[in-house]
């Protein structure tokens, strides 16, 4: 078991993650993007935690998921609520806030 | 000496016209009614306490009166006291600038009958007054300067007095402009006097001049010599004191003719111990008076405006005098008696001029005039009298003065004595020439009269001054040559005065000056008085006739050689500061702006945008870490 396959695969969850961050219209898959990538961030800090065979890692990992988890409440929120007043869930269609 | 007794009160002269001028000027429109009769009543008020000052200075054994007033500037090593100083010099002009200024208030309260603005006009001759005493009366020149302004102030307030008219205007800054420049030179003496001897008091600075290097002493000299042509009228300053006769006559007649511009006369006769030690600068002062007594007895010749011709006269009148103070010892009292003639026939010629004003609806143009002799009695006569008093008529002033003056001209004894004599007699002829002009176009001859114009005698208030004033032209050469010799008064400030070798018999100068002014008074006959006088002033005539008209171009000279410059000067300044400065810096702002614009256009609002630039951002972030770190 090498480090190089959580660490590859974890940069292929990123990678995955931010493509359909920059090419996804559907403000929920956007969201899911945005997990996927701190998942995979996650995960690349768990790896070097075993590797190094320090706790530091894990408890980093912890301190993302808790954040992630406020995140989705708080944006969950926000698409919800633009999703009512404009019937759309399309972040290019939200873009008032502009020059 | 202290000063006891009424000198002691001698801050009163300065006070009670001061007094007078504030009361009318705060007291507005209700001080109306009664405005000119305060103004004159405390100029006579001055009159009376420098006539009696006058006598009980004459009682002492030491002549000069020290009164010490209060500190007025202490700074430093600077440390100056406002005093007076009472001794024969500024006894004399007392009494000339309360005597005749009593009487020129009097002539005034007929003279501005009419004018709506009348008590201004009298708190400005307060004003005048108060300042003029305070430059002959202080005992510093620091003193001395803050009357040189005032009476600078209130000549520009009075110039412009109708200050609708826009050539009273312009004449008024005019003069208050070329004035400044004299002031300069004034001031700047007085700064060099403070750095080199470190007092402004005449006492010390005349004590202690003999210490300074010869070219330093050469320089106050020249310094104040300035001063004295900007308030004099003296070339190359002269060209604002004719156009200030757009002022009221009786201004013309107290300001612009028998005091304020005999400052300058003062200002050299008073500095006679700084003279003393640079004949260069005394040579300059004699020549400046011979170069002016002639400019001005030409262009007298050329004007048609009455006031103007008589201006002209002023300015060649006063360069006698400067002449006479630049000679030296020989000459002050020459000069200061001329001063003094001058200042009651000069004064009664103006008066007479507003006189034949008043009668011809404020006509000034000669050409309008005529055959006014029958019609204007009184005025014929005081005005002859000063006229023959100016033109040097035997027995009257002008005849004692001024051939005193030409008499010390040439008892120099060198070629310039004999130049500057000989330039002095020849404007001797010419003031003849221009003034029995003046005569001949205004009294006599046929009537040329506008229509519409009644001439009538001016009432007495303004006739009764005329009178004494034309008395005083009689009779004043005669009383202080020979009655009362003002030698005599004067040695205590000038020395006794000397017998001096004469190079002319005084016997051969006379006839030759007699001679020469009737050549002069014939040859106006002949050119004016036998023939037709036009109208309307020929236009085809000789150079020198139209170089005349313009006064020998002295303001063409001052427009091209300062005020053009001076303008380019100001337009290149606006120019640079308009696109060098303003320039610079909005356009530092309009580029900030632009690129702010531009860059705010990156703001698209599309979510997707910011986060490639995010990602962007954060990967070459990690690519310089890399690069940083593996290189």
């Amino acid at each position: 078991m090498t480090l190089t396959y959580y660490l590859v695969l974890a940069a292929m969850l990123f990678t995955i993650g931010a493509v359909g961050v920059l090419v996804r219209r559907n403000a929920i898959v956007v969201f899911m993007c945005v997990e996927l990538m701190l998942n995979s961030a996650n995960l690349t800090l768990v790896t070097f935690s075993r590797a190094h065979g320090t706790v530091d890692g894990q408890v980093m990992a912890f301190f993302v998921m808790v954040v992630a988890a406020a995140e989705v409440v708080v944006g969950l929120a926000i698409i919800m609520s633009i999703y009512r007043t404009r019937r759309s869930a399309s972040v290019d269609d939200a873009n008032l806030l502009k020059y | 000496m202290p000063a006891e007794g009424l000198l002691a009160w001698s801050w009163l002269l300065i006070a009670l016209p001061l007094a007078g001028a504030a009361i009318l000027l705060l007291g507005g429109r209700r001080t109306d009614r009664w405005g000119h009769l305060l103004g004159t009543g405390t100029v006579v008020a001055a009159f009376v306490i420098g006539l009696l000052g006058t006598i009980q200075l004459a009682g002492l054994d030491k002549k000069s009166v020290g009164v010490d007033l209060f500190t007025f500037i202490n700074v430093g090593s600077l440390d100056v006291r406002a005093g007076l100083l009472f001794d024969p010099l500024s006894a004399a002009f007392v009494l000339l600038i309360t005597g005749v200024g009593a009487l020129i208030h009097i002539y005034s309260i007929g003279y501005m009958a009419h004018d709506p603005g009348r008590r201004r006009f009298f708190a400005y001759l307060n004003l005048f007054v108060a300042a003029m005493l305070l430059l002959v009366l202080g005992n510093s020149f620091v003193a001395l300067y803050v009357g040189w302004e005032g009476v600078g102030l209130a000549s520009y307030l009075l110039i412009a007095f109708w200050y609708t008219r826009p050539a009273a205007a312009t004449a008024a800054k005019k003069a208050f402009i070329m004035n400044r420049v004299g002031d300069v030179g004034l001031a700047l003496a007085i700064f060099l006097m403070f750095s080199q001897l470190g007092t402004t008091s005449y006492a010390g600075v005349f004590g202690s001049i003999g210490t300074l290097a010869g070219g330093t002493i050469t320089a106050i000299g020249l310094l104040l010599l300035l001063g004295a042509c900007g308030k004099s009228g003296q070339f190359p300053l002269q060209a604002w004191l004719p156009d200030a006769m757009e002022g009221p006559t009786p201004v013309s007649a107290l300001i612009h003719a028998a005091t304020m511009v005999t400052a300058g006369v003062y200002l050299i006769a008073r500095c006679a111990p700084i003279y003393d030690h640079t004949p260069t600068a005394r040579t300059v002062v004699m020549l400046i008076g011979a170069i002016t007594l002639l400019i001005g007895a030409i262009a007298g010749c050329a004007y048609d405006d009455i006031k103007k011709v008589l201006a002209y006269s002023t300015v060649s009148q006063i360069g006698y005098m400067f002449l006479a103070v630049g000679l030296g010892p020989a000459g002050y009292v020459a000069g200061l008696a001329h001063l003094y003639a001058h200042g009651f026939f000069k004064a009664g010629l103006f008066l007479g001029a507003g006189s034949v004003m008043h009668a011809m609806n404020d006509s000034v143009d000669m050409r309008r005039f005529g055959g006014l002799w029958k019609k204007l009695p009184i005025t014929f006569v005081t005005f002859s009298l000063g006229y023959l008093a100016l033109i040097g008529f035997p027995f009257l002033s002008g005849y004692w003065t001024k051939d005193a003056i030409i008499e010390a001209a040439f008892d120099r004894g060198d070629t310039l004595g004999y130049v500057l004599g000989g330039v002095a007699v020849f404007a001797a002829g010419l003031t003849a020439f221009y003034m029995t002009r003046l005569m001949l176009m205004t009294f006599f001859g046929p009537p040329r009269w506008e229509e519409g114009v009644h001439p009538h005698e001016a009432p007495p208030v303004m006739t009764a001054p005329m009178i004494v004033l034309a008395v005083g032209s009689v009779g004043a050469g005669f009383a202080l040559v020979r009655a009362f010799p003002l030698g005599t008064w004067l040695a205590p400030v000038f020395g006794e005065p000397k017998e001096t070798t004469h190079v002319l018999a005084p016997l051969t100068l006379t006839l030759v000056l007699v001679a020469v002014m009737l050549l002069g008074v014939g040859l106006a006959w002949l050119f004016v008085g036998r023939r037709e006088v036009p109208v309307i002033a020929p236009a085809r005539v000789s150079p020198v006739v139209r170089a005349a008209r313009n006064a020998l171009y002295a303001d063409t000279v001052n427009e091209s050689l300062f005020m053009r410059p001076g303008q380019w000067l100001t337009r290149a300044l606006v120019f640079f500061d308009n696109r060098g400065v303003d320039g610079a810096v909005n356009g530092m702002a309009a580029t900030l702006g632009g690129s702010s614009a531009r860059l705010g256009r990156a703001q698209t609002g599309f979510v997707r945008t910011y986060a490639l630039g995010m990602l962007g951002g954060a990967v070459l972030v990690a690519g310089a870490l890399l690069a940083v770190t593996a290189g």
